[in-house]
C-alpha cells in the first residue's frame, strides 16, 4: 500500500545511540508530550516511518507503521465500515498510531469493547541492542512466546521503538443512540454499575455536569429495543459530544488546576475528595479537577484499591504515574533492561528509574 | 527415595536434604514421593510425554508456597507447577530432578462481585464452575475451552486458554482483571487490578500464557459478563469445503461479529455424530456452527441476515436450532469431537495452528494432499472465526513408524501455517510439544529476547525450564535435523 518504509534508518539511528551512549526520544506526531514525566534525549523521529501495510476487511486486522496517522488508520477503516473498537483519543491532529498503542489510551467504549491492548495482535519493533524483532502476529488467537506486543502497550517507548503493528478490527454498528438522563452522581453511579450484569447493547456510559449519558450502540431493532427498555431523553447528533469527551475538549477539562485520571472500581460511591468531577468508562474512569495536593489523592484512591495519574498540569517534581511497589518496581527493571540493556530509549519517561 | 525415572544423575544429598525440609514445611500427606503417589503426575493431556518427578507437593496456603519456592530457590531445585493436567502441550511434564507444585488444593471461589463484574478465585477453581457460581448474578466467565469441565483456571491463564466463543469474547488475557503470583524466590506479587488498568508496564498480559515460566500463579481476580439475553445458533450444510470457508468470510464481511463460528469436515461430522447424536448431516463435506448472541431484537436481526448469506454462499441446508435442548445439542457435537474422533481411530494427534483465514483453501488443500501421501485420514475441526485450525492426524501408535511419521507430518502442517501467515499455536500452548516449532516461528533475535524475559522474573532459571522457548543451540540441532528429513524445499540438491 501507500507510505515509506524506514526501518533501517532508524535502526542506524539506534545503534548509533547505544555507540554513543546517547539517549533517545522517541518522537511520532509529538501529540502527547505532556503525557508522564519529562524525558531528555536527541529526538528519534518516527513519524516518516508511515503506511499502512496491509489491510484486510475479512480478516478483521490491519498492519501498519508506527508513524501513520492515526486519522488515516481510522479513514481507511471507515471506507471498509469498520472502526478501532478502543476508539482511542488523539489529543491533537498529528497523532500517530505507534504513539497511541504505546501511550495505551483508550476512549468511551472501553469498559464495555476493550482496551488499546485487547486489540493488540502483534509487533515489530527495536530493541536497545538495535534488533529488528517481531512478536505475535496479525492472527487473532497466537499463544507462540511471551506476549512481548502487549507488554509495549502503555509502555511510553521505554521499552523498544515499535516499528509496525498489527490490530484486530471491527465492524463499525449499524446504529447508534445517545440518551440523556439529569441524576445525581450517586444515581449515576449506581445506574452505570447495572449495566455491567444486563444484556444491553451499550458501549459508552458517563456522567458530566448532571447529566447521566448512555451511549447504545448495534442493530437498529436491538438500539431501538434498548431505548425503549431503558428510557430516557434521546440526543439527535450526539457525535461531537462523545467526540469532545474523548478529546478533552469539554470546558471540563479546560481548568487552570491540575487534571488527575483516577481508576477505580465502577461501583464506588462518589470519592470525598474537593474538585470537579467527571465520570467516564461507566463510573471505572473518574477525572478530576482539583487543587488538592496530588499526595491526600493518591492516598484516598489508593485505600480503595484504586490508582492516580496526574495527566495535565501540577507539580512536577512528583511521580506522574502511581509508585509501584517496590518488588514489582525490581521486575519493572530487570524487563527494561532485557529489552533496552543500555537505557537509551525514553528515559524516565514513567518512573525517574527506569 | 525416589529414583530418577529417565537414569538423570541426581545429587542424592540435595535430594535428601529437599525432601526432609519440605516435610518440615508441609503436612505429611501435602509431600509425596512414593512412585504409585506420583504416577497420576506423570504427564498432562498430551500423554505421549511421561516422567516420574522427584516429589509432588500440594501446598494450600500462599506462605507455603512461597516457602517451597524460598526453598527450592536455595537449593537449586526446578520446579513445575500444575492445575489440572488437562494442557495439551506437555507444559506440565514433570522433571525427574525437580518439585511438581500441585495447585489442587486451591479450589475454592474467594469472592464473587456483582456490582462490578467480576470474581476472585483460587487458581484450582474448574473453568466452568466459576460460570455456574456466577449464574445466580446473571453474569458468566466467557473463555470456555472445550475441557471446561476439568480444567482450572490458573491453567488457562498459564496457557492463555481460548474456546469457541474467541472472535467475539476473546482469550483469557482479555477476560482477566488481576493476578496474585509468587515468584521463583519467593516473592508474593499482585499483578493487574480490580480495576481496568493499573500503573506499569502491562504484566498481567506477559504473565498470561506464559506457560508457568515466569512465576507461580495463586490467585486469579476475573472479569465477569452479563449473560446474553438470547442465543441462538444456527447449522449449515455444505457440499464442499471451500463453500464453507467463503460463507465464513461472507459473514464476517456483512458487518457481524458472531458469538461462534466453528466448522468441521466430513470425517469430523460422521464421529461427533455417531458420538453424540446431534443430528449433524452425515452426508455432509462440512458444516458450520454459527452462534449470535446478544439482545432479542438482535439477535432476531442477525439470524435472518446469517440465513440468507448461508444460502447464498452455497448451503445444501440451514437449520436453526429450535430450542435451548437443540442449541445445546447443536454444541454438543462439536465440543465433544475429540473424543468422538477417538472412537474411531486407536490415537489421533490433536494439532493447533493458526492461518489468516482466507488461507483456509489453501491449507486443507495441502492437509489433504499430505494425508494421501502419509495414509494417514486426517479430520478437520476449525475455530472457524478466529482461523485456528485443529486437524486431528489418526494413527496407531502400535504400527510401526506411524507416530513418527505422524509428528512429522503434524510438523509440516504447522509449518505451512507460518509460511502462510499464521502461528504454530492458537491456544494449546508450546510446552515441550512445539518447542521445535518455535524455531521455525521465530528467530534467534526474538528468542533471546524471551529468554532475557523470562530473566527478568526467574534469574536462576530454575522455573519449567526448558519449555516453551527452546535454547539457540537446540533451533540449530532441529535446522540441521530439518535437512536430514527432507523437509526443505529440493532437498535431493546438494548444499553447502
Amino acid at each position: 500500500m501507500s507510505g515509506r518504509d524506514i526501518s533501517e534508518t532508524l535502526q542506524q539511528q539506534v545503534h548509533n545511540a547505544v555507540g554513543n551512549g546517547t539517549p533517545l526520544k522517541i518522537q511520532g506526531g509529538n501529540s502527547k508530550t505532556f503525557l508522564g514525566r519529562e524525558t531528555h534525549g536527541e529526538i528519534l523521529d518516527v513519524s516518516a516511518h508511515s503506511g499502512i501495510v496491509e489491510h484486510d476487511p475479512r480478516e478483521l486486522v490491519l498492519t501498519a507503521r508506527s508513524g501513520t496517522p492515526l486519522k488515516e488508520v481510522e479513514a481507511a477503516l471507515a471506507d471498509a465500515g469498520q472502526m478501532l473498537a478502543f476508539e482511542p483519543p488523539h489529543f491533537g491532529d498529528t497523532a500517530t498510531l505507534a504513539g497511541t498503542i504505546a501511550c495505551g489510551l483508550s476512549g468511551p467504549r472501553r469498559p464495555f469493547c476493550g482496551s488499546a491492548r485487547d486489540f493488540v495482535l502483534g509487533c515489530k519493533l527495536i530493541n536497545g541492542k538495535g534488533e529488528i524483532l517481531r512478536f505475535g502476529g496479525q492472527v487473532i488467537k497466537n499463544v507462540a512466546g511471551y506476549d512481548v506486543s502487549r507488554l509495549m502497550v502503555g509502555a511510553y517507548g521505554t521499552l523498544g521503538v515499535l516499528l509496525e503493528i498489527s490490530l484486530k478490527v471491527l465492524p463499525r454498528p449499524a446504529a447508534s443512540h445517545t440518551l440523556m438522563q439529569e441524576c445525581t452522581q450517586t444515581e449515576a453511579i449506581s445506574k452505570m454499575s447495572r449495566l455491567l450484569s444486563q444484556s444491553v447493547p451499550v458501549d459508552a456510559a458517563c456522567y458530566h455536569a448532571g447529566h447521566y449519558y448512555l451511549r447504545l450502540s448495534g442493530g437498529e431493532q436491538a438500539v431501538k429495543h434498548a431505548h425503549e427498555h431503558l428510557g430516557g431523553e434521546v440526543i439527535e447528533k450526539s457525535e461531537p459530544f462523545w467526540h469532545s469527551l474523548r478529546e478533552h475538549h469539554l470546558p471540563f477539562f479546560n481548568s487552570a488546576n491540575p487534571l488527575y485520571r483516577i481508576i477505580v472500581k465502577p461501583s464506588l460511591p462518589p470519592l470525598d475528595i474537593a474538585g470537579e468531577w467527571l465520570l467516564d468508562w461507566g463510573g471505572a474512569q473518574r477525572w478530576l479537577v482539583s487543587d488538592e495536593p496530588i499526595g491526600l489523592i493518591r492516598e484516598r484512591v489508593a485505600k480503595l484499591g484504586g490508582h492516580v495519574t496526574q495527566f495535565r498540569g501540577g507539580e512536577l517534581n512528583t511521580e506522574i504515574f502511581q509508585p509501584l511497589p517496590a518488588p514489582l518496581l525490581v521486575i519493572h527493571q530487570r524487563l527494561k533492561s532485557s529489552f533496552d540493556p543500555h537505557a537509551i530509549f525514553n528515559r524516565g519517561r514513567i518512573y525517574a528509574n527506569l | 527415595m525416589p529414583s530418577s525415572e529417565d537414569g538423570l544423575p541426581c545429587n542424592r544429598n540435595t535430594n535428601e536434604d529437599l525432601l526432609h525440609k519440605l516435610r518440615k514445611l508441609l503436612p505429611p500427606e501435602a509431600v509425596l514421593t512414593d512412585k504409585e503417589d506420583l504416577r497420576p503426575f506423570e504427564c498432562d493431556g498430551l500423554s505421549v510425554y511421561r516422567r516420574l518427578p522427584l516429589v509432588v507437593v500440594l501446598p494450600e496456603t500462599f506462605e507455603q508456597v512461597q516457602a517451597i519456592m524460598r526453598l527450592c530457590h536455595a537449593l537449586q531445585v526446578p520446579v513445575v507447577a500444575r492445575g489440572a493436567g488437562t494442557g495439551l502441550s506437555g507444559g506440565a511434564l514433570p522433571l525427574s530432578d525437580g518439585v511438581l507444585l500441585s495447585l489442587a488444593k486451591f479450589k475454592r471461589i474467594l469472592h464473587i462481585d456483582p456490582e462490578n463484574a467480576m470474581a476472585t478465585l483460587q487458581p484450582g477453581v474448574r473453568n466452568l464452575a466459576i460460570s455456574e457460581a456466577a449464574a445466580a448474578y446473571g453474569l458468566y466467565y466467557a473463555p470456555d475451552p472445550s475441557s471446561q469441565i476439568a480444567c482450572t483456571i490458573g491453567g488457562n491463564v498459564a496457557e492463555n486458554s481460548g474456546g469457541v466463543h474467541c472472535l467475539k469474547y476473546g482469550l483469557t488475557v482479555h477476560n482477566i482483571l488481576m493476578l496474585k503470583v509468587v515468584t521463583m524466590e519467593g516473592e508474593l506479587l499482585t499483578i493487574g487490578a480490580e480495576t481496568l488498568d493499573s500503573p506499569g508496564y502491562d504484566l498481567l498480559a506477559l504473565m498470561t500464557g506464559s506457560e508457568g515460566m515466569l512465576a507461580v500463579i495463586v490467585e486469579v481476580t476475573v472479569k465477569l459478563l452479563a449473560k446474553p439475553e438470547r442465543a441462538q445458533v444456527l447449522l449449515a450444510a455444505f457440499d464442499d469445503v471451500f463453500k464453507a470457508g467463503e460463507a465464513v468470510g461472507a459473514i464476517i464481511a456483512a458487518g457481524i461479529i458472531p458469538a461462534g463460528l466453528e466448522m468441521m469436515d466430513k470425517v469430523a461430522i460422521q464421529a461427533a455424530e455417531d458420538f453424540a447424536h446431534a443430528g449433524y448431516p452425515r452426508n455432509a463435506e462440512a458444516i458450520l456452527l454459527c452462534e449470535l448472541d446478544g439482545t432479542n431484537a438482535e439477535v432476531s436481526e442477525h439470524v435472518l441476515e446469517v440465513r440468507k448469506i448461508l444460502q447464498q454462499s452455497g448451503a445444501t441446508e440451514v437449520r436453526t436450532a429450535i430450542s435451548e435442548a437443540e442449541r445445546q445439542l447443536f454444541w454438543k457435537g462439536r465440543k465433544s469431537a475429540f473424543p468422538a474422533v477417538g472412537r474411531i481411530s486407536p490415537d489421533y494427534y490433536c494439532m493447533d495452528g493458526t492461518i489468516p483465514r482466507r488461507q483456509l483453501p489453501h491449507v486443507l488443500r495441502q492437509i489433504n494432499l499430505w494425508s494421501e501421501e502419509y495414509g494417514l485420514p486426517v479430520a478437520n475441526v476449525f475455530h472457524a472465526g478466529d482461523g485456528n485450525l485443529h486437524p486431528l492426524i489418526l494413527f496407531d501408535a502400535n504400527k510401526e513408524g506411524e507416530l513418527a511419521r505422524t509428528e512429522e507430518f503434524g510438523q509440516r502442517i504447522l509449518q505451512l501455517c507460518v509460511e502462510v501467515g499464521g502461528s504454530i499455536t492458537g491456544e494449546h500452548g508450546v510446552g515441550m510439544e512445539k518447542i521445535n516449532q518455535m524455531c521455525i516461528q521465530f528467530k534467534a533475535g526474538e528468542l533471546s529476547q524471551f529468554h532475557a524475559v523470562k530473566a527478568a522474573f526467574d534469574p536462576a532459571g530454575l522455573l519449567n525450564p526448558g519449555k516453551a522457548v527452546p535454547t539457540l543451540q537446540r533451533c540449530a540441532e532441529f535446522g540441521a535435523m530439518h535437512v536430514h528429513h527432507g523437509q526443505l524445499p529440493h532437498a535431493e540438491l546438494e548444499r553447502f
